[in-house]
């Protein structure tokens, strides 16, 4: 994969996850990993090779297929990317008004997911009014809320203190105990030391992988 | 800490902003073009109102210039024209114009002459034709011939021809401003779309990301450039129907000048108005949203 005429960014990647995995994507800072992400929620198309994701390679999905793809994915961007102007509310309930559920369908679902992830008294709010941690949050129950079956995270951990980065943790787990695949880029070697989960490490846009490390004492049990 | 949110109460919010900076601005151009384009209307539909109602004057009338033969003096000859013209099938009224107004018609070329009754000036006959089966010149110079009268026929048709020449000029100038209006106030709206795509182009990410239709968010984009557009089109509208009003009432009965007499009815021109600057808008709005969506995949 490369941006218009400059070098590869990515190059002879080949690995699969399978469903219902938990990676980390890990790697020095121009790995790669964004990149690998928006590979992955088709923000982006591989300049060579193929994306192969929910039984078909999106890289090729034509242009009108792809909406439907991505409602099947969750993303936390890197810079959470909140819609300003719209409450913590509106926000989360973003992607299920582009699905074209009706309000009355997820009104509740939307107000508990909100309270799961500790923003139940936060729900009117504007983004601008919130922490970096319930902001982080929020974006999150954003990803979610449409029970993608892939959430991808790209630093999710990477604004917050470390006693936030493990409750972002443990919301991450208990989303792939229901079911949903995770990829989190991130440089929190601490958080994946601590995991015991898989790892994608990636260096100079190659990928390689890494067996998971025992969790540490020190990580809370989700 | 925020007030209690009951999420049974809550209603949607729009997914763009419903104020932006520039919005105003917006509307100002919106209005103003509209205020234009409503005047121009206005002003090509009185026009077209006036030069149909010269023409039916001039097509009702025709002049007849008596010259007199040898031996009959100018009044008798002007008389027996008119007696010939008045049996003339489609002719409704006849009327031999005194000698003062030819005189009158002739003093401007030849200034004040005291002696102006001795020249040999032709005498006028003025003919109102039947409204329903006009009699044409062809008709009047055969009439006149066939009696030995020695006459020039006007029945208009030069002045005829150019007011209508006129007309035409005037409406087609008129529709050329209107178009050109359009396509400024659709260059307008697509230059802001394209600003509001830039400032907002983190809205847009989220929304394709999230799995939104191209169609659906350029729909969004139209639809909200529609509301601003009306919004400007109304005002623009509105004070072009304003000065309309205040120029009928300053001009009387028949608007501000003869020449251009402005009707109650005219008003109506600027009704469509808003509607216009809001297809206008949403048309260009969604045409530049969905270009710029490709591109940002």
């Amino acid at each position: 994969m490369r941006y218009g005429r400059g070098s590869d960014v990515l190059s002879e990647l080949n690995f699969s996850l399978a469903q219902g995995s938990f990676h980390f994507v890990t790697g020095p800072s121009g790995a790669g990993k964004s990149s690998l992400l928006k590979l992955i929620y088709l923000a982006a198309k591989p300049s060579k090779g193929l994306v192969h994701l929910f039984g078909q390679d999106t890289s090729q999905a034509p242009a009108n297929a792809r909406p439907s793809l991505r409602r099947r994915i969750g993303v936390v961007f890197q810079d959470l990317v909140l819609l300003e102007h719209l409450s913590a509310f509106d926000n989360t309930a973003l992607p299920l008004r582009i699905a074209g559920r009706k309000p009355n369908d997820y009104r509740t679902d939307v107000a508990e997911l909100l309270t799961w992830v500790g923003l139940g008294s936060r729900m009117h709010d504007m983004p601008a009014t919130l922490s970096g941690g319930e902001r982080q949050r929020l974006a999150i129950a954003r990803a979610v809320v449409n029970r993608p079956e892939i959430l991808l995270a790209d630093e999710p951990t990477g604004n917050v203190d470390h006693e936030m980065a493990v409750r972002i943790f443990r919301l991450f787990v208990e989303l792939n105990r229901l079911g949903t695949t995770v990829l989190i880029a991130t440089h929190d070697q601490d958080l994946i030391a601590r995991s015991g989960r898989a790892v994608l490490h990636l260096d100079k846009g190659r990928i390689s992988r890494r067996a998971p490390s025992s969790p540490a004492a020190a990580m809370p049990a989700p | 800490m925020s007030e209690t949110f009951d999420p049974t109460r809550w209603r949607p919010a729009p997914f763009l902003p419903e104020k932006e900076d520039r919005d105003p601005s917006l509307i100002f151009v919106v209005a103003v073009l509209c205020f234009l384009a409503c005047l121009t209307a206005m002003g090509v539909i009185a026009a077209n109102r006036a030069a149909h109602a010269w023409t039916g004057q001039l097509t009702g009338e025709a002049t007849v210039i008596v010259r007199p033969r040898g031996g009959e003096t100018p009044d008798a000859a002007a008389a027996h024209a008119a007696e010939v013209l008045a049996q003339t099938p489609g002719v409704s009224e006849v009327r031999a114009l005194e000698p003062a107004k030819a005189y009158d018609l002739i003093r401007p070329w030849l200034g004040d002459v005291s002696d102006l009754e001795d020249l040999p000036v032709p005498r006028l006959v003025a003919v109102t034709l039947d409204g329903k089966h006009p009699a044409d010149a062809q008709n009047l110079r055969a009439a006149l011939a066939a009696q030995s009268v020695d006459a020039t026929v006007d029945d208009h048709s030069l002045w005829i021809k150019d007011i209508r020449r006129a007309g035409r000029l005037v409406a087609g100038v008129g529709v050329a401003v209107f178009l050109l209006m359009a396509a400024t106030a659709a260059s307008v709206v697509a230059f802001a779309t394209r600003a509001g795509l830039a400032a907002r182009r983190d809205i847009v990410e989220v929304l394709h990301l999230a799995g939104a239709e191209d169609d659906f968010i350029a729909r969004l984009f139209q639809a909200r450039f529609a509301r601003v557009a009306s919004q400007g089109g109304l005002i623009g509208a509105g004070a072009a129907a304003a000065l309309g009003v205040g120029l009928r009432l300053a001009g009387g009965g028949e608007g501000l000048t003869p020449a251009l007499p402005i009707a109650w009815s005219d008003l109506l021109a600027v009704v469509p108005c808003p509607l216009l600057a809001a297809l206008v808008a949403a048309a260009a709005a969604h045409i530049t949203a969905m270009s710029l969506i490709k591109d940002i995949q």
